[in-house]
């Protein structure tokens, strides 16, 4: 893979950080956008824009359908049956507290359990702490190994009659663990238990196709995706959509209102409340064809090339501590230095170009297992080179510099 | 800027040989400060006696190099002084991280203005002045405060 290439199709790059050429290796937090994308808002902003799926004017119709091509590109890269699966969010956070919400609100009572894991973001924990607050529900950790990921055998002892969802994350954005999802969905499914799927750190990554993982529920998010802020998808497998409940209420989610009474329309029109973040979703678009363009496969095989190179580079440096050692692991690095905390790290490297994310990544669960208040961790995206890993390695000897250890 | 001029010497060593950091025998009053975004967090002790003079102050907490130098330079500088001028030395303080102001207390020795000094170059990483500033805050609060507990994001 050219990175050089791939570099120049992101503006970003262009820019100098505290003087130096950015190593950007904080995508699990969020990606950097390519031209095309940037240029696509701007694009639908400057020629094509209106409210969509409301007006019959000319504009109202190109802006709808430049909308709607968006949750086809969609639907074609995650493999779902129907467009009608793909519903847009306004992040992957709120693409699971949609689940949460109406699936808990119909199908959880009190007493009943929520199977989720210690490796998720807090966004795949608060909102089963809401349902469990609302309804009475218990929730039920699978535990983490030393390795970083968790076993099969510890989320098969925890299903019992009452487990009522299983929410995990498709890849851990600290140690990288890939899951098993598809093992997962079995084990569920024996039961006829729905599963839900983070799958922010899986999406942008590595291949996921509907069809083959079988879970009910698929979250993600665009920005992660080298798309827009502020829109996030949500995949439900159409069974689940058509007896949920709407989740927000308000203009555009309605089929006729009455003074005594409204009904719904049918999904995803029912699940999109209001005016949606129209101009990033067109824009998200171009994501999609970027992701394609380069082909899932290539990124995959690139990440894990630089993913290995960096592995190896980290470890050399004797006081580096890498967390967790997962079999399968997505393209990420968690660490801490004996001695140094990981926002001292973090401010190190940011004045040779290099940004990482220092913290907890809104991960408490986990750090707290591990007995760490903070982690530093780098994530890899599609531009990241192995020269950018050389660059990294050595800001981290100047931090043993600095404190001598 | 130079990043050394962020973590100069006198940080370090405070970072690393933290000054009063340990539950001070006598305390009567205390307070928590947390930073949820990073995840600093003190705990102050102090002795106020009936003249409101700080007779002992000390603080327990985890955190990164700035947030622990500074916990323990701040310890170093108000133990022993009436909580009246204390409070000019923070203010000040907060003033020279903050808005980079120089430091105007007469009061401090040299060492004390060169010790407190030692952090304004935070001033130029926005990111990191919560550190530098959280121990400062749960002092007060644990003088004035009826909540005990500083939260940085509150």
């Amino acid at each position: 893979m050219d990175t050089k290439e791939i570099k120049l199709k992101f503006p970003i790059f262009k820019n100098k950080v505290n003087g130096k050429q950015l190593v950007y290796l904080d995508s699990a937090n969020s990606s950097q956008k390519p031209k095309t994308v940037i240029d696509r808002i701007s694009k639908f902003y400057s020629k094509e824009f209106s409210n969509v799926g409301r007006s019959v004017h000319s504009l109202a119709v190109t802006a709808t359908n430049r909308f709607e091509e968006t949750r086809d590109l969609m639907q074609r890269y995650v493999n779902a049956k129907s467009r009608e699966e793909i519903i847009f969010t306004k992040n992957a956070t709120e693409a699971i507290n949609l689940v949460a919400s109406t699936y808990g609100e119909k199908f959880i009572e009190s007493g009943d359990e929520i199977l989720i894991t210690e490796l998720e973001h807090h966004a795949n924990y608060v909102p089963w702490h809401f349902i469990r607050e609302k309804k009475g529900a218990i929730i039920k950790f699978a535990k983490c190994n030393d390795k970083g990921e968790v076993d099969i055998d510890e989320i098969k002892k925890l299903i019992t009659n009452k487990t009522k969802i299983i929410a995990v994350t498709h890849i851990s954005n600290v140690t990288g663990a890939i899951m098993p999802i598809k093992k997962i969905v079995d084990l569920a499914s024996q039961k006829k238990i729905p599963v839900l799927v983070d799958g922010c750190q899986g999406a942008p990554h590595v291949k996921v196709d509907m069809q083959e993982l079988g879970c009910d529920f698929y979250a993600i998010s665009c920005h992660k995706m080298y798309g827009p802020t502020g829109v996030g998808i949500l995949y439900a497998k159409k069974k689940w959509l058509d007896i949920l409940p709407p989740y927000q209420g308000g203009g555009g989610m309605i089929e006729e209102v009455k003074k005594d009474n409204i009904t719904f329309p049918g999904s995803p029109t029912k699940y999109e409340a209001g005016t949606l973040q129209t101009a990033e979703v067109v824009g998200f678009s171009e994501s999609i064809k970027f992701i394609e363009d380069v082909g899932i496969k290539n990124i995959m095989k690139h990440e894990k090339e630089i993913l290995e190179y960096g592995l190896e580079k980290i470890k050399k440096n004797n006081s580096v501590k890498v967390i967790g050692e997962p079999k399968n692991r997505g393209s990420i690095i968690s660490f801490t230095i004996k001695g140094i905390h990981p926002h001292d790290i973090a401010t190190i490297l940011d004045e040779d170009g290099v940004a990482i994310r220092a913290g907890h990544h809104c991960c408490q669960i986990l750090h707290d297992k591990m007995g760490l208040a903070a982690s530093a961790r780098v994530s890899l995206g599609i531009y990241n080179s192995k020269e950018d890993i050389d660059i990294l390695t050595n800001a981290i000897k100047k931090c043993n510099k600095i404190f001598n250890n | 800027m130079d990043i050394k001029e962020l973590y100069q010497e006198i940080i370090l060593d405070h970072g690393k040989n933290p000054r009063n950091k340990n539950i001070c025998k006598d305390f009567n009053k205390d307070a928590k400060g947390h930073n949820p975004l990073c995840g600093d967090k003190v705990h102050i002790y102090l002795k106020l006696d009936n003249q409101k003079k700080l007779e002992n102050i000390s603080f327990e907490g985890e955190g990164c190099a700035i947030s622990m130098a500074s916990a323990s330079i701040m310890t170093e500088i108000i133990k022993g002084k009436q909580f009246n001028i204390a409070k000019k030395i923070q203010e000040d303080f907060l003033n020279m991280i903050k808005e980079g102001s120089k430091l105007n207390m007469n009061s401090l020795t040299d060492t004390e203005n060169m010790t407190m000094m030692s952090l304004s170059g935070v001033k130029r990483f926005p990111m990191r002045v919560k550190c530098a500033t959280l121990a400062w805050h749960t002092f007060i609060e644990a003088v004035e405060g009826n909540k005990k507990i500083v939260n940085t994001e509150n």
